[in-house]
C-alpha cells in the first residue's frame, strides 16, 4: 500500500474547510436523486442532500430508515442503484479501489459500535491509522496519539484494552482514532445512544469543539433530537427513503409538516409509521389460525 | 416438486457463488502477500498464534500415533519374523501419510477454527468495516498474514509430527518390545527415500496447509456477521477442512505413489 507522509498538523487543519477550487463551492458532500434498495426493500427513493464544509450537519430519522446505510454510501462501502454521491467533487461509486482509499483517508467514521480493534489497546488503536498510512517515527506517533487522546479526555486510559472501556469511553477513543489523520470530514453514527447524561453532554460539546477547532465537516446521524439539534448548523430529516425536511434547527422546529412535528416531538405514531411494513394485522392473525400447527 | 427443484437450483447457485467468492478472495489474499513480507512483525505474531500455539497438540499426538504404530507394526511384523523392519514401517507410514494427514486434521481443529472465529468476530463487531473506512484493506492487513502463517506452519508442524512419531515408535519397539536399536535406524535410513517419500510428504503437507488455511480465513471473512453465523462458519471450517484434506490425500497419493 502506498504510504504518504502525514500532513503537517496545524497548516492543513484549516485547508479542509476551504472551498474546493475544483468545484468552486462550499458543499463537501452532494447527493442527487439517489436510489438504493436492499433486495426487495427500497431504502432510498430519490434523496437530494448537501453537506456544507465546516458545518455540523445532522441527519435524523426513525430507526431503520437507512441512516447508517446513507453513511456507508457516502463512504463508498455501498454503491447506489442510481443517482450521484459526490464527496469533495469525486463521484464515490465510480472511484477505483485506490482512489476510494485515498478519499477515505480524508474521512473519519465513527461506527455505531465504535469498532475498536479488540486485539490492540487504546493507544495502539489510535495509532493504528498513523502506523498504516505514514512512516512517522515512533516518538512522533506517540505525541500525536497523546494529543488526540487529550482532546477526547482519555490520555490517562491509553493502556486499557477496549474490553475495559465503557461504551461512552469506547466511542471517545473511536473519535480520537477518527481524527488521527486530520481528516476533512468525520461521520458519527449514533454517537449518543446508550450514554448517561454526563457523557452525553461531554460528547455533544466534544463533537462541536472538534469540528470548530480542527476545521472539520461533521455529519451526525442520530435520533436524539434535542442534543443533536443543539449543536447542528443544519438538520435533515429522512423518512421512507426521502428527505422530508431540511433547514436550520430552528426552521425544523417551526416546520408545519406533520412528519417533522411527529419526529421532533417524539410522538409514537403518525405519518411516520411505528411499524415495519407488514400485511394487514387482522388478516395476519387470522392466517395463523388457519395454518396447521407445526 | 417445483418448489423442491427451485430450492435445489437456488442452493446450487449459492454453492457456485461461494466457490467464486472464495477464489476471488484467494487472489486478493495472494496479492496482499508482498505487503506482509515487508512487515515481518505482523507475520511473526501470526506465526506464533497459528504455529507455535499448535505445537503442543502436534507433539503429543505425534508421540502417541508413533507409539501405536510401533505396537501395531511390531505385532504384524513379528509374525513374519520381520520385526527388524519396524523402523521402516513406522517412518514410511508417518512421512507418507499420517504425518501430513493427521497434522492437517489437528491443524484444522486447532488453528483453523481459531482463525475463522477470530476473523468472523472481527467482522461481526464491524472491525473489518472500520478498517475499510480507515482506508486499510482488511484482506491485506488481517487475512494475508494469517494465511501466510498457516501455509508456512503446516509443513513444519507435519515434519515435527513425523519426527516425534518416529521416536514414539522407537520407544515402544526398541525400548519396550526389544527390537534391535541398530536395525530400527539403519533399515529406516536404507529404505526411506528422500525424494519419493519425504519430499512427497512435504508436498502433501504444503497442499493441505494451503487448503485448510484458505478455508479457515475465507469462512471467517465470509461469515454471517452474527454470533450464530460465526459459530456455523467455525464448524464449517473444521468439517470442510477435514473433508478437503482426506479427499485431496487420496488424489495426491494416487498421483504420487500410484504407479
Ligand atoms: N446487511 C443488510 N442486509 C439487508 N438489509 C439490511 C442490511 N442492513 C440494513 N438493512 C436494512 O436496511 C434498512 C436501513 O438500515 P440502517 O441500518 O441504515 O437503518 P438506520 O436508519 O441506521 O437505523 P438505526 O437508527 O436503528 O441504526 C433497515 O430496514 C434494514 O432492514
Ligand atoms: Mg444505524
Amino acid at each position: 500500500m502506498q504510504r504518504t507522509p502525514i500532513r503537517e498538523p496545524g497548516t492543513t487543519d484549516m485547508d479542509a474547510a476551504q472551498p474546493n477550487t475544483e468545484t468552486g463551492d462550499d458543499i463537501l458532500v452532494r447527493i442527487r436523486d439517489m436510489h438504493f434498495s436492499r433486495g426487495e426493500r427500497r431504502i432510498f427513493d430519490g434523496v437530494d442532500l448537501d453537506i456544507r464544509r465546516g458545518k455540523v450537519t445532522a441527519i435524523m430519522g426513525p430507526s431503520g430508515t437507512g441512516k447508517t446505510t446513507l453513511l456507508r454510501l457516502i463512504g463508498g462501502q455501498l454503491a447506489p442503484d442510481r443517482g450521484s454521491v459526490r464527496v469533495d467533487g469525486l463521484e464515490v461509486p465510480r472511484l477505483g479501489r485506490a482512489e476510494l482509499y485515498r478519499l477515505r483517508r480524508r474521512m473519519g467514521m465513527l461506527f455505531q459500535s465504535g469498532a475498536l480493534l479488540t486485539d490492540l489497546n487504546v493507544f495502539d488503536n489510535v495509532a493504528f491509522p498513523l502506523r498504516e498510512h505514514t512512516d512517522l517515527p515512533e516518538a512522533m506517533i506517540r505525541d500525536l496519539v497523546l494529543i488526540k487522546l487529550q482532546a477526547v479526555g482519555l490520555r490517562g486510559a491509553r493502556d486499557l484494552s477496549p474490553a475495559e472501556l465503557s461504551g461512552g469511553m469506547a466511542r471517545r477513543v473511536a473519535m480520537a482514532r477518527a481524527i488521527a489523520l486530520d481528516p476533512m470530514m468525520i461521520m458519527y453514527d449514533e454517537p449518543f445512544t446508550g450514554q448517561d447524561p454526563i457523557s452525553m453532554g461531554a460528547l455533544v460539546t466534544l463533537i462541536r469543539r472538534l469540528n470548530d477547532a480542527l476545521g472539520l465537516t461533521s455529519i451526525i446521524v442520530s435520533h436524539d433530537v434535542q442534543e443533536t439539534a443543539s449543536i447542528s448548523d443544519h438538520v435533515y430529516v429522512i423518512s421512507e427513503g426521502r428527505v422530508v425536511a431540511g433547514g436550520t434547527p430552528d426552521e425544523i422546529e417551526r416546520s408545519d409538516s406533520a412528519w417533522v412535528q411527529q419526529f421532533m416531538r417524539g410522538l409514537p405514531d403518525g405519518p411516520v409509521p411505528f411499524h415495519y411494513p407488514a400485511p394487514d394485522y387482522r388478516q395476519d392473525l387470522l392466517d395463523g389460525a388457519q395454518e396447521p400447527r407445526p | 416438486m417445483i418448489d423442491w427443484l427451485r430450492s435445489l437450483g437456488r442452493d446450487g447457485i449459492a454453492v457456485f457463488e461461494k466457490i467464486g467468492r472464495g477464489n476471488l478472495f484467494l487472489l486478493r489474499t495472494l496479492a496482499g502477500l508482498p505487503e506482509v513480507l515487508g512487515r515481518p512483525r505482523l507475520l511473526l505474531a501470526q506465526l506464533y498464534s497459528v504455529g507455535v500455539l499448535s505445537l503442543l497438540i502436534i507433539l503429543v499426538s505425534g508421540l502417541f500415533v508413533g507409539m501405536v504404530l510401533g505396537l501395531q507394526g511390531y505385532n504384524t511384523l513379528v509374525q513374519f519374523k520381520a520385526e527388524e523392519s519396524l523402523g521402516v514401517v513406522v517412518s514410511l507410514s508417518l512421512v507418507r501419510e499420517l504425518g501430513p494427514v493427521v497434522t492437517a486434521l489437528l491443524f484444522a481443529g486447532r488453528a483453523g477454527s481459531a482463525l475463522t472465529a477470530e476473523i468472523g468476530l472481527m467482522k461481526a463487531t464491524e472491525q473489518l468495516s472500520g478498517m475499510e473506512m480507515m482506508a486499510v484493506d482488511p484482506i491485506h492487513r488481517v487475512v494475508a498474514p494469517r494465511f501466510l502463517a498457516g501455509v508456512l506452519s503446516m509443513p513444519l508442524l507435519a515434519a515435527i509430527f513425523s519426527a516425534v512419531g518416529v521416536y514414539g515408535g522407537w520407544f515402544v519397539g526398541v525400548g519396550l518390545l526389544g527390537v534391535d536399536d541398530g536395525a530400527y535406524w539403519s533399515q529406516m535410513q536404507a529404505k526411506v527415500d528422500l525424494y519419493d517419500d519425504i519430499w512427497n510428504g512435504v508436498i502433501k503437507s504444503m497442499v493441505f496447509g494451503l487448503v485448510v488455511t484458505w478455508i479457515a480465513v475465507f469462512e471467517g471473512y465470509d461469515a454471517v456477521p452474527t454470533s450464530e453465523g460465526v459459530g456455523r462458519a467455525t464448524t464449517r471450517t473444521v468439517v470442510h477442512g477435514a473433508l478437503a484434506v482426506l479427499g485431496l490425500d487420496f488424489i495426491l497419493t494416487a498421483l504420487m505413489f500410484g504407479d
